[in-house]
């Protein structure tokens, strides 16, 4: 009865089944929350076919006109200059991720989230964003417009 | 009546409900020029209340999901009986739990009533406020429409921005690295589970709390009864204080219910994941000041990314917030003065940046 009501007076016997009683416990607490924590964690998803699209057709877009595609999983957007020439772009603000949008009257991108510019090469020239945007190669095949990520050199 | 009485004389023979209920007929509540302040928290319960009633209406027929969580609220509004009504009480009431919410923080600031003992009310106080504003946050995305669609895409790209762990934080959020219908699902379960479990618990803590330190009285009111003890004046929390709270509460529910009625809330147009954000896009009210500071810092400061600074700010200075009670200890000017002045300059703050997010362009 005396290792009962002493704490002082632990024999080292005890001391180690407390140890060894305390990290079982500690290691089945860690496996209980090791799946839940990897639980919470999203499979990353594949991103098929992003480096070439059929944007648009000839003749959809008018001169100083735009349109936005699906460019894999994100958003792209498609200009005609109002020299008739093609630009094609990444439409992910590099400030917080909205949208952007091609504003005629400016004829230049613009994000409605937070004012930010860009000018026809995706150069950020006004506004919160921090870079400028990614821009695209855009080849005409037949009446396709095809836009296709640049290489990287 | 003769049924009702013993029904209460059984259950008092099992549990002794005299003794319970014998520290509510005890509790009292200080009265004072500033007494009205008391009702804000109370107000802000009852519309937590509201919110879980009408939540719980609303999933009866709220489908979670991109291509059917708008169709079903627009089901809600257009087809279901009185489901217009339902929906938009429980946005209203949302909005008005934020106001209150902030109201009632601000009152705690300005009266000192966060002074020693009562830090730790303090601090379930402020986590239950961010707790009510991730309730806004999750439940603004849940109609899928496009206002709330490029909301939470900003609100999770400023939480990707927090140095070290934004981006593990970010795609947590989002269930992914885009906003999708993965993380609507997400939203729905943190807004109908995660949320409402959280609060509750910690809103028993902070009742816990307020009941065993009583009400704060307002230093210079406390300086004055401590000298002459006949000036105390005082009521009981059960009945009087309890039926002026009721009345509160009907008022509350009145200005609630002609604001469902009058102002119905509209749900706007579905989400397109692959459309541009539509001019005049902005969060909601509260988080408006927010939104026009970082608006309005430059994209490098030095050599920090603006919005990265924002965030670090924001989070700073809602840290500093959280730890008020621990400048101002007792016998010290000078952190008194400091909480003041930094009361008075986040309502200023929060109020200008609003107004100025409002009128600009």
């Amino acid at each position: 009865m005396e290792g009962l009501d002493s704490t002082s007076t632990k024999t080292p016997r005890r001391h180690i089944v407390e140890i060894l009683l305390g990290s079982g416990v500690f290691a089945s607490v860690v496996s209980f929350l090791y799946p839940v924590l990897r639980y919470l964690i999203p499979p990353p998803v594949a991103d098929l076919g992003s480096d070439e699209v059929v944007a648009s057709k000839i003749g959809d877009l008018k001169l100083n006109g735009s349109k936005i595609f699906r460019f894999g999983s994100r958003p792209a957007i498609l200009l005609m200059t109002a020299t008739g020439e093609y630009r094609a772009l990444s439409a992910v603000c590099t400030h917080l991720s909205c949208t952007v949008q091609y504003r005629k009257d400016l004829e230049h991108i613009w994000c409605a989230c937070h004012n930010g510019h860009y000018d026809l090469n995706g150069r950020n020239i006004s506004g919160p964003p921090p870079r400028p945007l990614e821009d695209f190669q855009v080849h005409v095949r037949g009446d396709e417009i095809v836009v296709t990520r640049k290489r990287e050199a | 009546m003769a049924l009702l009485n013993r029904a209460r004389d059984w259950l008092d023979e099992r549990f002794h409900l005299a003794e319970l209920i014998e520290p509510l007929k005890k509790k009292t509540v200080p009265v004072h020029k500033l007494s009205h302040w008391y009702f804000l928290g109370g107000i802000t319960l009852f519309l937590f209340v509201i919110q879980v009633c009408t939540g719980i209406l609303l999933l009866l027929y709220y489908r979670p999901g991109a291509n059917e969580a708008f169709e079903s609220v627009q089901y809600i509004m257009t087809r279901v009986q009185f489901g217009w009504l339902i929906r938009s009480i429980h946005s209203w009431a949302a909005n008005l739990m934020v106001f209150t919410a902030f109201a009632h923080m601000f009152s705690v600031v300005f009266l000192r009533a966060y002074r020693k003992p009562r830090e730790l009310t303090w601090l379930s106080g402020m986590l239950l406020l961010f707790l009510v504003m991730g309730f806004g946050f999750s439940g603004y995305l849940l109609p899928w429409n496009t206002l709330a669609f490029f909301a939470t895409k900003v609100g999770t790209e400023i939480a990707g921005q927090v140095p070290l762990i934004g981006h593990s934080l970010l795609v947590f959020l989002r269930g992914g690295e885009d906003v999708t219908g993965a993380t609507l699902t997400r939203f729905f379960g943190f807004h109908v589970a995660v949320l409402p479990g959280l609060t509750t618990l910690l809103i028993l803590v902070h009742l816990a709390l307020v009941q065993y330190f009583g009400m704060s009285v307002p230093p210079d009111v406390e300086a004055r009864w401590k000298s002459s003890p006949g000036e105390v004046r005082e009521m009981k929390f059960f009945p009087n204080f309890f039926l002026r709270e009721l009345m509160a509460w009907y008022i509350a529910l009145g200005v609630l219910g002609a604001l469902a009625a009058i102002l119905p809330w509209e749900l706007g147009t579905k989400a397109d994941p692959f459309a541009s954000a539509p001019a005049g896009i902005r969060p909601e009210w509260y988080f408006m000041f927010m939104f026009q500071t970082l608006k309005k810092i430059p994209p490098k400061v030095w050599f920090v990314d603006g919005e990265v600074l924002g965030i670090l700010m924001f989070g700073l200075a809602g840290l500093i917030w959280m730890l008020l009670p621990f400048f101002d200890q007792a016998g010290q000017g000078r952190g008194r003065k400091f909480i003041m002045g930094a009361g008075v300059f986040a309502v200023s703050y929060i109020f200008a940046m609003t107004i100025y997010g409002y009128l600009a362009k």
